[in-house]
C-alpha cells in the first residue's frame, strides 16, 4: 500500500479535502510520478489507469446521457526533489453525458522535475464538459510543464477548459491545445498564469469553429514579472456559417518581464465571424489609483489588480 | 470654522497649457462645497490633484488637508488620512466583487452602504466590478464604495452623471450622511444637487471666478456671466 500521507498533507495545503475526493463516491485517478495510487470508478463512469516505466496511462469514459454530479478528480504530482511524470489521458463523453473534472498538479515538493500530459478528449453530440487544471508548484522554478490536448467538441456539445498556475514558479510552460468545435457546439478555453524571476511561458490554443453556428472563446491572461517571459497565441478558425469566435489576451508586464501575444483569426466561410482583442503592458493606471485612493500602497494594488485578473486569492 | 481643505495657488500646466491657474479654495469641515463650471474647466483635473493623482502634479500652489501640507503626499497616503474620491467614470476590474472592493479600506459594513445608494446587497455583493454592471450601476457602487470608507472629506465627481432621475434623492441623502461625517466637495451640472450645498464655487478656464451662496453661484453660472471673462464661459486662460 503506497503511503498517502504526502498527498493528504499537499490536498490541505491547497486547502481540498482528501476524503472527499479520494472517498468512494468520487471518481477519482491519484498518480505520484509514475506510480498509481489511487483509482475509482463511479456508476455511469468508467475510469481505468495503469502505470508503467513510460508513465500513467488513463481512460475515462462517461456513458451516455449520465450526468456526473461528483466533479470528477484527476491528481498527479511529484513528491521528491526531482523526478519526470508523463500523463496519457484519454477522456470519453458519450451522447448527452456531463461531468467536471478537476486535475489537480502538485509540484510544490521538486525542485528539477517535468510533467508531460498528452490528452485527447472527445465530447459526442450534446455531451458537456468543464475541465479545470490547476497546478500548485513551489519556488524552485526548476518545473517544465508540457501538456497537449486534443479536443474533438461534438454537435450540441459544450466543452469549457480553465487552466491556471497562479501559485508558485513554473520554469518552463509549454501548452498546446488544439479543439474542433461541432455545428451549435460551444468551446471554451481560458488560461491564467503568474510567470515569475526567468519563467519561460508559451501557451497556443487554436479553435477550429468547424460546424455550423459552433462557438469558441479564447481567452489569454497572463501576468510576467522580474525576467520571466511570455508567448501567447490564441486562434480561433471560422470555418462554417454563422459560426463566431472571439479571441481575448490580457498580459500584465512587470520590471523586466517580456510578453508578446499572437491573436490569429482566420475565416473562410463569408457567414462566420472571428474577433480577437489583446492588451500588453503593465498595470492599468485608473485601476491601480483606484486602489490607492482607498488606501492599497502601489505594491498591494498591484498585487491585486494581477490576482484579480488570475482569479487567484485576494 | 477650521478648513479641512484649504487649497492655495494651485497651478497646473500640461502642454504648455494652465489648466488650473492659482486655485484657491477652501472647504470646512461639516460643509459641502459645490464646484461648478462648464466642460473643460478644470473641475476633475482640479479633483484628481487635490486627490493626488500621478498625472496631475501642479507645478504650483499647495493643498492642505487638516492643517497639514499633502502636496507631495502619494494617493495612498492621502487616502489613509482621510481623503476619498467618487471617480466619474469607475474603473471596472477582472475578479474582485463588488464585497472586495467596498471592503478595501473600509470602515462601513458594505451591505448597508449599498442599500444605501440603492441597490440591493443580495443582488450587488457577490458580482463581478466588470463590464457586465451598467454604468448607472458602477456609479452607484462607486458611491457606496466611498460611503464605506466614512471619509473626513469626500471628493464626488458628477456623482448623478449616468444614473437616472429619480435616484438623485439618494444621492443627496448620500451627500448628506458624507457631509456629516466629514466634508463634501460636489462636482456637478446638476442644479437641484448644487442648490444643497452649503457653499459654491465656479471655476472657469481653470480659476476659481466666483464663491459664495450656491444661489448666487448658480445664478451666475446659468447666466453665462463670467466674472473674470466679462460675460462668455471661457474656456481657455
Amino acid at each position: 500500500m503506497a503511503d498517502l500521507a504526502p498527498l493528504v498533507q499537499a490536498f490541505h495545503e491547497i486547502g481540498e479535502d482528501p476524503a472527499q475526493i479520494l472517498g468512494p463516491g468520487t471518481a477519482h485517478v491519484v498518480a505520484f510520478g509514475h506510480t498509481l495510487l489511487s483509482q475509482q470508478s463511479v456508476p455511469g463512469l468508467a475510469l481505468r489507469a495503469d502505470a508503467d516505466a513510460d508513465g500513467i496511462h488513463a481512460r475515462v469514459t462517461v456513458e451516455e446521457g449520465r450526468h456526473i454530479v461528483q466533479p470528477v478528480h484527476l491528481c498527479f504530482g511529484l513528491f521528491e526533489r526531482f523526478g519526470v511524470q508523463n500523463v496519457d489521458l484519454e477522456v470519453l463523453l458519450e451522447v448527452n453525458a456531463q461531468a467536471t473534472f478537476w486535475s489537480h498538479c502538485l509540484f510544490t515538493v521538486p525542485e528539477r522535475a517535468r510533467h508531460a500530459m498528452t490528452a485527447r478528449v472527445t465530447l459526442r453530440p450534446g455531451a458537456r464538459l468543464t475541465y479545470n487544471e490547476v497546478h500548485y508548484h513551489g519556488m524552485y522554478g526548476g518545473i517544465e510543464v508540457v501538456p497537449r490536448a486534443t479536443v474533438t467538441v461534438g454537435d450540441r456539445a459544450t466543452y469549457r477548459a480553465d487552466f491556471s498556475l497562479v501559485q508558485g514558479r513554473v520554469g518552463r510552460l509549454d501548452i498546446d491545445y488544439e479543439v474542433a468545435v461541432g455545428q451549435d457546439a460551444t468551446a471554451e478555453l481560458t488560461s491564467k498564469v503568474y510567470g515569475r524571476v526567468t519563467d519561460d511561458i508559451r501557451i497556443v490554443e487554436r479553435v477550429r469553429l468547424d460546424g455550423e453556428n459552433a462557438r469558441g472563446l479564447v481567452k489569454s491572461r497572463v501576468a510576467v514579472a522580474d525576467e520571466a517571459k511570455a508567448h501567447i497565441v490564441g486562434a480561433t478558425f471560422g470555418n462554417a456559417a454563422g459560426a463566431r469566435g472571439h479571441v481575448d489576451c490580457l498580459e500584465i508586464v512587470r520590471d523586466q518581464a517580456v510578453a508578446s501575444a499572437v491573436p490569429e483569426v482566420r475565416v473562410s466561410h463569408p457567414q462566420a465571424r472571428v474577433t480577437h482583442e489583446a492588451a500588453i503592458g503593465t498595470v492599468d493606471h485608473q485601476q491601480l489609483e483606484t486602489l490607492m485612493a482607498r488606501g492599497l500602497d502601489p505594491q498591494e494594488a498591484v498585487d491585486r489588480i494581477i490576482l484579480g485578473m488570475l482569479g487567484g486569492p485576494a | 470654522m477650521s478648513a479641512l481643505l484649504d487649497i492655495r495657488g494651485l497651478t497646473l500646466n500640461r502642454g504648455g497649457r494652465a489648466i488650473l491657474s492659482d486655485v484657491r479654495l477652501r472647504v470646512d469641515a461639516g460643509q459641502s462645497h459645490v464646484l461648478l463650471g462648464a466642460n473643460g474647466a478644470g473641475k476633475s483635473t482640479l479633483a484628481y490633484a487635490v486627490m493626488g493623482c500621478a498625472a496631475y502634479e501642479p507645478s504650483a500652489g499647495r493643498v492642505y488637508f487638516d492643517g497639514t501640507d499633502v502636496t507631495d503626499l502619494p494617493i495612498h497616503e492621502r487616502a489613509r488620512r482621510g481623503l476619498a474620491l467618487a471617480w466619474q467614470e469607475p474603473a471596472r476590474f477582472e475578479g474582485l466583487t463588488v464585497a472586495d472592493y467596498l471592503g478595501i479600506g473600509g470602515r462601513l459594513d458594505p451591505a448597508a452602504c449599498l442599500a444605501q445608494v440603492g441597490l440591493a446587497p443580495s443582488d450587488y455583493l457577490h458580482r463581478g466590478l466588470d463590464r457586465t454592471l451598467s454604468g448607472g450601476e458602477r456609479k452607484r457602487i462607486e458611491l457606496a464604495g466611498v460611503l464605506a470608507l466614512q471619509p473626513r472629506l469626500a471628493i464626488l465627481d458628477e456623482p448623478s452623471a449616468g444614473i437616472d432621475f429619480l435616484s438623485e434623492r439618494e444621492i443627496q441623502r448620500v451627500i448628506e450622511a458624507l457631509r456629516q461625517g466629514g466634508a463634501v466637495l460636489l462636482i456637478t451640472h446638476q442644479e437641484a444637487l448644487a442648490a444643497g450645498a452649503d457653499r459654491a464655487s465656479q471655476l472657469c478656464g481653470g480659476r476659481i471666478v466666483c464663491v459664495g451662496d450656491p444661489a448666487d453661484v448658480i445664478a451666475a453660472y446659468r447666466s453665462r456671466r463670467c466674472r473674470r471673462c466679462d460675460g462668455e464661459v471661457c474656456h481657455d486662460g
